[in-house]
């Protein structure tokens, strides 16, 4: 239950990041936090105590594995996660050569 | 399992400098520390594939930031400054939101099995029928690449969608002067 709740906690403290900072960089750094912290939340909520990694190492004796699910899940959306971050950083850097300022209060004044 | 709390901590501590901190660099740095805890809970919770996948992914974000700050500005000027109404409306508008947050989350935790315990009805599916089908060893690659191919395919969609995003927004010929 405390893994979970720091999940959460993580997802909060990047949702506060994204909602109230006024720096673009900010922003994006939020973004990256609530990834992480839903990517960790998938891969908890499959783990088995006491259990191996899901590879097939040995034929006769019975497969004790963590769940597979989750993990095949969370690996599509890590690479995902590049992506966006990737486009969300070049589009940054463009406001930036055109405004001079990260300031997302600047940017709107500056608007026209 | 003490050490997975320990990373725990580690990473929440680091999530809040890397919000609060004025210096961007520093910040960046920070979001490293996180993901690279995050990497390491993946080993701790018997994900060798996620943890790889992690760590080269984590790698290459924290250098596209620090390739975009360093072509901008690494001071965080906003820190500091007053607030003006937008903003202490944002706040007030957060606070909201996460109590309502915390009550769902609170309700649907309850329903959601324990941790150590899940629900493996699909997945021991999977661990039978994964090395007679498929051929392969590892079950997670069995699941990404045959038994839901059509979800990574969606998933190289979207990465090339990106990079052709970067790409049109990086270009040096064709921009208007």
């Amino acid at each position: 239950m405390i893994v979970f709740a720091s999940c959460i906690i993580l997802f909060l403290i990047g949702l506060y990041a994204v909602v109230t900072k006024r720096n673009l960089i900010k922003i994006a750094i939020g973004f990256a936090l609530i990834e992480y912290a839903i990517n960790l939340l998938f891969a908890f909520v499959g783990f088995k105590r006491g259990a191996l990694a899901p590879i097939i190492t040995q034929l006769d004796t019975p497969h004790n594995f963590v769940d597979p699910i989750p993990q095949a899940l969370v690996l599509t959306a890590i690479v995902i996660a590049l992506g966006t971050t990737a486009l969300m950083l070049t589009i940054i850097m463009r406001i930036y050569n055109r405004y001079k300022t990260f300031d997302i209060a600047e940017i709107r004044k500056l608007r026209g | 399992m003490i050490e997975l709390y320990l990373f725990l901590a580690f990473m929440i501590i680091a999530a809040i400098v890397a919000t609060e901190i004025k210096d961007l660099l520093s910040a960046v740095i920070s979001l490293g520390a996180v993901g690279f805890s995050v990497a390491i809970m993946f080993i701790l919770i018997q994900a060798p594939d996620l943890a790889i996948v992690q760590i080269v992914i984590e790698v290459l974000t924290i250098v596209i930031f620090i390739a975009v700050i360093s072509r901008t500005t690494h001071i965080d000027e906003t820190i500091g400054k007053k607030l003006s109404s937008t903003h202490i409306c944002a706040i007030v508008l957060y606070a909201f939101f996460t109590i309502l947050f915390l009550i769902v989350m609170f309700r649907s935790l309850q329903e959601i099995p324990d941790f150590g315990n899940p629900i493996m009805k699909i997945a021991s599916e999977y661990i039978k029928l994964g090395l007679p089908k498929t051929g392969g060893a590892n079950i997670v690659a069995d699941v990404i690449l045959d038994f839901r191919a059509l979800d990574t395919l969606g998933e190289a969609t979207v990465l090339f969608t990106s990079v052709i995003g970067v790409v049109a927004l990086m270009r040096k010929s064709g921009r208007k002067k």
